[in-house]
């Protein structure tokens, strides 16, 4: 499966793990800072991958003057 | 996953309420997280003109999105800072969403206004880029707001953003802070008020109610921000939240409950030793604003008495 990654963008190929969660994991991505967006639409952390997916992980954090 | 309401299946999930939503509760859930800030402390009566500080990224954008939908009458205001290709494009989302929802957004161009923009500013005056932005920020939201009379400037500062500033100040207890901090702050001579309804959702949640609303904003991190101490904050609090859900939001209410009301005499003090900026009439504790300041060593000018406003 392709996933995409944000600041900067990039792309890593990788197994399709067994579900959202698992990826988050595999990629030492902490869930509360990035939402996952699976083929254009928004995916949970329980909901299985496969390797045709492309998923978008992308961080919500933002932090500079307010 | 199914949703908590409808038994739909769900788009998200939210650890710290142990729900997840699908698309349409989840809107309604940001909806209502709205409203009822708005309502507890107050911050927005129906009949008043907001201003909506707006960066193009999805707290400020998602802020404007959810006021207009709960009937507010609400424009916005982007400050064009000059930080290279990041502005171009924060800019270009902020006019983008206005055209597209038939926002009325005002632009100020810090350079062309004042003669400066947040690189050289912060440079030439020897201040952290972050603390430039936000003094220049500050300043232009509230004399905008009074030079075109709006009641409230409305900010999208969320609950991560309360959370970490809290953090920050109690690591350091900055107990002037700590009894500013707070989700209102009231209108004063030369001071618009100031809300943040934002202050009971997650800035995770502001990104997924943009994606599910089709709102395209900046993804990117301004340059400038990157390492800074905010962040790091925010790293150290996610670590927390990620074994203890819920921790962020019981923070900041367990605060606004029962601590910040012991720091406001304070802050309430330093407000009222304020005197009119010479240069500008805003309010500062000294002889002049610490805006003007900034500019005047931005520009290599000095600071002209009664210059702007």
């Amino acid at each position: 499966m392709k996933v995409v990654l944000r600041n900067p963008r990039r792309e890593l190929d990788v197994p399709a793990p067994r579900n959202v969660g698992q990826l988050l994991v595999n990629l030492d991505v902490v869930p509360e800072s990035v939402l996952v967006i699976r083929n254009d639409t928004l995916a949970t952390h329980d909901e299985s991958l496969s390797d045709a997916d492309v998923v978008e992980i992308r961080p919500v954090t933002s932090g500079g003057a307010r | 996953m199914k949703c908590r309401r409808c038994r739909a299946p769900a788009v998200i999930d939210i650890r710290r309420h142990n729900a997840a939503f699908c698309r349409d509760c989840f809107l309604r859930h940001c909806r209502e997280q709205v409203r009822r800030a708005i309502d507890d402390f107050r911050m927005i009566q129906p009949s008043e003109r907001v201003l909506v500080a707006v960066s193009g990224g999805k707290d400020s954008l998602g802020l404007w999105h959810l006021l207009r939908g709960l009937g507010y009458d609400v424009d916005g205001l982007y400050v064009g800072l000059g930080i290279g290709e990041y502005s171009d494009e924060s800019g270009r989302f902020a006019r983008a969403y206005a055209d597209e929802h038939g926002g009325k957004l005002i632009a100020v161009d810090l350079r062309d206004a004042y003669g400066f923009d947040i690189p050289d500013g912060s440079r030439v005056a020897h201040r952290a880029p972050c603390s430039a932005c936000g003094l220049s920020k500050r300043y232009v939201f509230n004399d905008a707001a009074i030079a075109h009379g709006y009641d409230v400037v409305a900010t999208g500062h969320n609950l991560d953003d309360e959370a970490a500033v809290l953090f920050g100040n109690v690591l350091r207890w900055e107990t002037e802070y700590l009894g500013r901090q707070h989700p209102v702050l009231p209108a004063a001579p030369g001071f618009a008020r100031k809300v943040k309804p934002l202050v009971r959702l997650g800035e995770r949640e502001l990104a997924a109610y943009c994606v599910l609303c089709g709102i395209d904003y900046i993804v990117e991190e301004c340059p400038m921000a990157v390492g800074n101490r905010h962040l790091g904050y925010k790293e150290s609090l996610n670590a927390i939240e990620e074994r203890s859900p819920g921790t962020k939001a019981a923070f900041v209410a367990g605060f606004l409950e029962r601590a910040q009301p012991l720091f406001v005499s304070e802050a309430t003090e330093a407000r009222a030793d304020l005197n009119e900026c010479v240069s500008c009439g805003a309010p500062t504790p000294g002889e002049y604003c610490a805006f003007c300041r900034m500019r005047a060593r931005a520009v290599g000018e000095p600071i002209v008495v009664g210059s702007a406003r």
